[in-house]
C-alpha cells in the first residue's frame, strides 16, 4: 500500500465531503448571514480538497489529477469518515457536525503543519488558519443553540446523541497512519483525541448539553465502508462529469 | 534584459479582481519575481484555500507581463509560508480603508472561545462603536460589520495569521 497516497487521500475525502455538505446550504440558510457563512466555510475546505486531492495524485504517480480523484472514483474508493457524510437534516445538526469535526481538525492540522514531509506540513499550515475561524463560528451556535430556547435545546441534545456515534471514527489509526508516523513522514498524533475532547467538553458544557453516555462507535468510513449517504452525495457530486465525461468550463 | 524592478513595477498594475482598489503586490500575495534570461517566473501565495480570485490573478498577471512585452513568463503557486494579513502593504491598508473596507486589526488568538472582541473602528466615520455581523462576509478575506453610530454596514477585511 502507498501509505502518503491513502493518508492525503483520507484527508481530502474528509474536506471534499463536508464541503460538500456545506454547500447544500446554499441558497437555504436560515438568515442571510449564515447563507454566506456556511458557503465561504464550503469553499475553504473545497479548496483544502483540491490541494489535498492534487497531492494525493501525485503521491499515487498514476497521473491522476485532483478532479479525477473528486470526481471519478466509485464510493468504496472514498476514504472519508462517516461523519463528514451524514445529512445536514437541519442548522442545529450542521452545526454540531461541524462543531464535532472542526474540533478535530485544529489539534490535527497543529501537529501536521510540522510535519517533515513538506507538502503535508503546507496544506496544513494553509489549513489551520482557516479552521481556526471554522471552530470559533460553529463552536459559537453550539453554544448559541444549546443554551438557547427549550425548542434549540432539545434539537441540538438530539443532533449530538444521533452524532456522537461517529465521532470515535475520527482517531481511527492503521497501518497507513502509522507506517507515516514511523517513517517521520507525519509527527505523533499522541493527545490528538484528549484535546479534541478537551474543546468539546469546553463547548459543550457552556451549551449545557450532555454528551451521550453509550460509547458505541461506528467505523468504517477509512476502509471505504460508507453509509448509505455517501452514494447519494456522489450521484449529485460526479452527475455533471459521468454525464459529459472530460467537461469543463 | 528586464529587470527585477521592472517586474514589480508592472505587477503594481494588477489589481485584485475582488477588491479592485488593491493591488497584487499590495495584497502581499507576490512572494517572489524570479528573472532569468529574457523572462520571469513570479511565485505567488493564496490568501484562502478557496479562494476563487487566485486563477483570476494568476491570468491577469501571465497577460500583464505579456501586455508589457515579458514573454512567455511563468506564475507559481506556493502555498508556504501561508499567507497571513500581516503581509498587506501599509499602502494597501490605507486604500483599504479609503474604499470603505476596515483594515485587519490585531484579533488576539482565535483559538481563545470568549475571548474579549476586539475594536474594528468604522472606516466612514472612525467610531468605534460598531458590531460584528457576521464572522463571513462578501468574499472569504472579510467579515461583516455595522457602525451604531453612523449605522453604515460595512465590510472588515479579517485578521488571518
Amino acid at each position: 500500500m502507498n501509505s502518503l497516497f491513502e493518508y492525503t487521500l483520507r484527508l481530502g475525502d474528509d474536506s471534499l465531503m463536508i464541503g460538500h455538505r456545506l454547500s447544500e446550504w446554499c441558497g437555504h440558510g436560515p438568515i442571510l448571514e449564515e447563507d454566506i457563512a456556511m458557503t465561504n466555510i464550503a469553499l475553504d475546505f473545497v479548496g483544502q480538497a483540491t490541494s489535498l486531492l492534487e497531492l494525493a495524485g501525485k503521491f499515487e504517480g498514476k497521473g491522476r489529477s485532483g478532479d479525477d480523484l473528486a470526481f471519478l472514483r466509485f464510493d468504496r474508493d472514498y476514504k472519508n469518515v462517516l461523519l463528514v457524510e451524514q445529512p445536514n437534516v437541519d442548522f442545529g445538526v450542521t452545526m454540531m457536525r461541524q462543531f464535532l469535526f472542526d474540533a478535530y481538525r485544529k489539534p490535527l492540522f497543529e501537529r501536521l503543519q510540522y510535519a517533515s514531509n513538506k507538502e503535508i506540513a503546507a496544506i496544513a499550515e494553509k489549513s489551520l488558519k482557516e479552521t481556526k475561524y471554522h471552530l470559533r463560528h460553529s463552536s459559537e451556535w453550539v453554544i448559541r443553540l444549546g443554551d438557547g430556547t427549550e425548542e434549540s435545546h432539545t434539537r441540538i441534545q438530539e443532533a449530538l446523541d444521533n452524532l456522537w456515534r461517529y465521532t470515535g471514527e475520527l482517531f481511527y489509526s492503521d497501518d497507513v497512519d502509522k507506517e507515516l508516523i514511523a517513517a517521520g513522514e507525519i509527527p505523533s498524533m499522541d493527545g490528538l483525541e484528549k484535546e479534541w475532547r478537551q474543546t468539546v467538553n469546553e463547548v459543550l458544557a457552556e451549551a449545557t448539553l450532555k454528551i451521550p453516555e453509550s460509547d458505541w462507535q461506528f467505523d468504517g468510513g477509512r476502509k471505504g465502508m460508507h453509509s448509505e449517504h455517501l452514494g447519494y452525495i456522489l450521484t449529485e457530486l460526479q452527475y455533471m462529469q459521468r454525464a459529459y465525461p472530460g467537461l469543463e468550463w | 534584459m528586464v529587470t527585477e524592478k521592472e517586474i514589480w513595477g508592472y505587477l503594481e498594475e494588477v489589481f485584485d479582481p475582488e477588491i479592485p482598489v488593491l493591488t497584487v503586490v499590495d495584497l502581499g500575495v507576490v512572494r517572489e519575481v524570479i528573472v532569468k534570461d529574457d523572462t520571469c517566473k513570479v511565485v505567488i501565495t493564496p490568501t484562502y484555500s478557496g479562494c476563487p480570485a487566485m486563477k483570476r490573478m494568476e491570468d491577469d498577471i501571465k497577460e500583464k507581463l505579456e501586455e508589457k512585452g515579458v514573454k512567455g513568463a511563468e506564475v507559481e503557486l506556493v502555498l508556504s509560508p501561508a499567507w497571513t494579513t500581516d503581509w498587506l502593504t501599509e499602502n494597501g491598508r490605507e486604500k483599504l480603508k479609503e474604499y470603505g473596507i476596515a483594515p485587519p486589526e490585531d484579533e488576539g488568538d482565535k483559538s481563545v472561545l470568549f475571548a474579549k472582541p476586539f475594536v474594528v473602528p468604522c472606516p466612514q466615520c472612525n467610531s468605534k462603536n460598531t458590531k460584528l455581523i457576521s464572522q463571513f462576509g462578501s468574499t472569504s478575506c472579510k467579515a461583516h460589520y455595522q457602525c451604531q453610530d453612523c449605522l453604515e454596514p460595512f465590510d472588515y477585511f479579517k485578521c488571518l495569521r
